[in-house]
């Protein structure tokens, strides 16, 4: 018994050094490009994009292992600052197009459960136990995790609501 | 006094006759007033009244909100009726938050509204201070608040007041009927503005072609030495304020600059008119100097309008549409904006209602540009229109940008005299737009970053915060636990 308490002590303070030692000497030094694009994300760990948040996102863009048009909350002006820091040509045709979305609360359904304000990143959505909830629009990032938690579907996304402050003037429709 | 040229400029047909004859007169009370609460420059007003309420003429109805706002009066005296949203004076249509309210006829002034005896007696700040009370902005269109530019004092080294009486778009003449009929109020207003600047130097700007209103002007500031009223050349668009500045004092405005920058502030007549009531008599800006013309409207007229009346209350007043308008516009030809419906209300920066005909608009299908560059000759800001559509219309905007999109004053020259009829105005438009949305996505991204980290920083404290109250219960009960078992065993001992 009292050899077996022993042996497995000595055992796990002999690799825990032998970590400690190797996490210092043989240290795998984090490019410095990987921290330039996730200061660029959008840092709300919506994991839209399918990685788990923005950090790995960060490393797999700058690795080269994603495209560069992968955050949707980003939309087309991430995607072309992303494609300026790391030097690639991109198609932005196709990121475009996708106006940014938004959360909205239809009152009726609600029924005040919380759930979505809790799984918010950005703290977006007002509410409280059996009080209607309601999103703010400015803090709204559009990564539908509140969306898929609803219990009563009544979370829809829609896009942001037009203002005279937002509103801008078409491109002239002419070859 | 020695003028200075500036480049560029158009000499479109003034059309001026059609309205200049016309004397100002007031417009009957409309049933229903729509009254928006962003009629200027800056952030919204905030309402202060409710549904129902009885209100005054000159009663605050909206409390101006942050630094660059100003407040909003009840343009006569009545009921509020409604407070919600209405079609704006706005080319998007989109409606925005609005008081309405349902005027009674008697027109009755609040009890508190009470002027200054000896407003030159008063500390300029103070007359800064009652300016912004009363909800006074530009009234040449930029609406932005007067007060605001009174108070630049402070932080420039200012020496001349020049007031833009030039009125350069075509067809506008409610500047030029309110210097020949209420000279005097105009330059009370000027010489109130210039005390409330500390300037001691007042040029009045005038285009030779508003001769009667020259005169006007010259006949009230004859008496006082500092004011000198200039004729100035009839060329669009003089009434650009870096322009004018230019075209008197031959200096430049740097680049994105303030005209304060190189010393004077630059105020419109109306604007005069609107400060020499609000300090004199204490009157909020609750009404303004309209022309509705153009060769669709049966009599064009100039008309005092209280702010929210509709379009189409006043062109009822003229004698409705003699033909089918093909274009209507707020404000002047040149730069103003199409008006989508005749509901939408009169606000303080609206000078004009237009309603032109296929005759008058000339509108032609555009065709390819044929780099004959008469943009660049007719461009006052320098720039190259041909260089900077061409950018725009691949989607380039930062090479739009870097070519100087942001100097363009949207004047519309260039457009002007294209003769191949490109909208060239319409494309900076889209671009300058389109360049405020990415800065807006560009801060909300910033925003919701540093509010994606609080709330993981709360996150992670909350679970500090509970892991400690463990274990702080956690040796309580222990201690607990170790008192007890004491004080059993010296029980048992």
């Amino acid at each position: 018994m009292i050899a077996a308490i022993f042996i497995l002590t000595a055992l796990g303070l002999a690799l825990g050094a032998l970590l400690g030692v190797a996490s210092r000497f043989l240290k795998v030094e984090e490019s410095a490009l990987t921290g330039e694009v996730e200061a660029l994300l959008p840092g709300s760990q919506c994991g839209q994009c399918g990685f788990p948040g923005c950090a790995p996102a960060a490393a797999a863009v700058a690795n080269g292992e994603a495209p560069v048009t992968l955050c949707p909350p980003g939309g087309r002006a991430l995607a072309e600052s992303l494609a300026t820091l790391l030097g690639v040509s991109v198609d932005l045709s196709a990121v475009e197009d996708k106006a940014p979305m938004i959360a909205h609360i239809h009152e009726r359904l609600c029924i005040g459960c919380t759930k979505c304000l809790k799984r918010c990143p950005t703290d977006a959505i007002i509410g409280a136990n059996d009080q209607v909830h309601a999103v703010f629009e400015d803090a709204c990032t559009g990564c539908e995790k509140c969306w898929e938690v609803c219990p009563t579907e009544c979370i829809e996304m829609r896009p942001a609501t037009q203002t005279v402050q937002n509103w801008v003037w078409p491109v002239p429709e002419f070859a | 006094m020695k003028l200075f040229r500036i480049r560029g400029g158009v000499h479109p047909d003034d059309r001026k006759a059609l309205a200049a004859g016309r004397p100002i007169e007031d417009l009957p009370l409309p049933a229903l007033l729509h009254i928006p609460l962003q009629q200027h420059i800056g952030a919204a007003a905030q309402p202060v009244v409710e549904r129902r309420q009885q209100v005054a003429k000159g009663e605050l109805l909206a409390r101006a909100q942050g630094m660059i706002s100003a407040p909003i009066h009840a343009p006569t005296s009545g009921r509020v009726v409604g407070l919600g949203y209405y079609p704006a004076n706005h080319p998007s249509g989109l409606s925005v938050r609005t008081i309405t309210l349902q005027p009674d006829g008697e027109d009755r002034w609040h009890d508190d509204i009470r002027g200054v005896g000896d407003p030159f007696g008063l500390e300029s700040d103070e007359v800064a201070q009652r300016v912004a009370a009363a909800g006074v902005v530009g009234m040449g269109g930029a609406t932005f608040p007067s007060a605001v530019k009174l108070n630049l004092r402070s932080r420039y080294q200012l020496h001349t007041l020049v007031i833009n009486g030039s009125e350069c778009e075509p067809y506008l003449t409610c500047d030029d009927r309110l210097m020949r009929e209420s000279s005097d109020a105009v330059l009370d207003g000027v010489r109130l503005m210039a005390h409330a600047l500390g300037v001691s130097r007042i040029i009045i700007g005038i285009e030779g072609n508003k001769p009667e209103a020259l005169a006007a002007m010259g006949a009230a500031a004859a008496a006082f030495g500092a004011v000198r009223v200039v004729k100035l050349p009839t060329r669009y668009p003089m009434g650009s304020e870096k322009h004018l500045v230019q075209t008197l004092t031959g200096r430049e405005t740097p680049a994105r600059g303030l005209t304060a920058d190189i010393g004077v502030v630059v105020h419109n007549p109306a604007t005069a008119f609107a400060v020499h009531e609000a300090v004199r008599f204490g009157r909020p800006l609750v009404s303004r100097v309209v022309t509705v013309t153009g060769a669709a409207v049966a009599e064009p007229r100039n008309l005092r309008v209280p702010i929210g009346t509709k379009v189409e209350d006043l062109v009822a007043h003229c004698g409705g549409f003699t033909e089918e308008p093909e274009r209507l516009i707020s404000g002047g030809p040149m730069m103003g904006q199409p008006l989508r419906e005749l509901r939408v209300p009169i606000m303080k920066g609206s000078n004009g209602v237009l309603a032109l005909t296929r005759a008058e608009t000339n509108r032609r299908e555009p065709s390819p540009c044929i780099r004959c560059a008469s943009c660049v000759s007719a461009c006052p800001c320098g720039l190259v229109p041909l260089d900077l559509a061409a950018h725009t219309r691949i989607g380039d905007l930062d090479g739009a940008v870097s070519r100087g999109l942001m100097d363009c004053i949207g004047c519309g020259s260039c457009a002007y005299v294209c003769p191949a009829h490109i909208p060239l105005v319409q494309y900076f438009n889209y671009a300058k737009g389109e360049m405020a949305a990415r800065g807006r996505a560009k801060q909300k991204q910033a925003e919701t970053k540093r509010l994606a980290e609080q709330r993981s920083e709360r996150l992670e404290a909350q679970k500090r915060a509970k892991r400690e109250a463990m274990a702080k219960a956690k040796a309580k009960r222990d201690a607990e636990a170790k008192a007890k078992a004491a004080a059993e065993a010296e029980a048992v001992g």
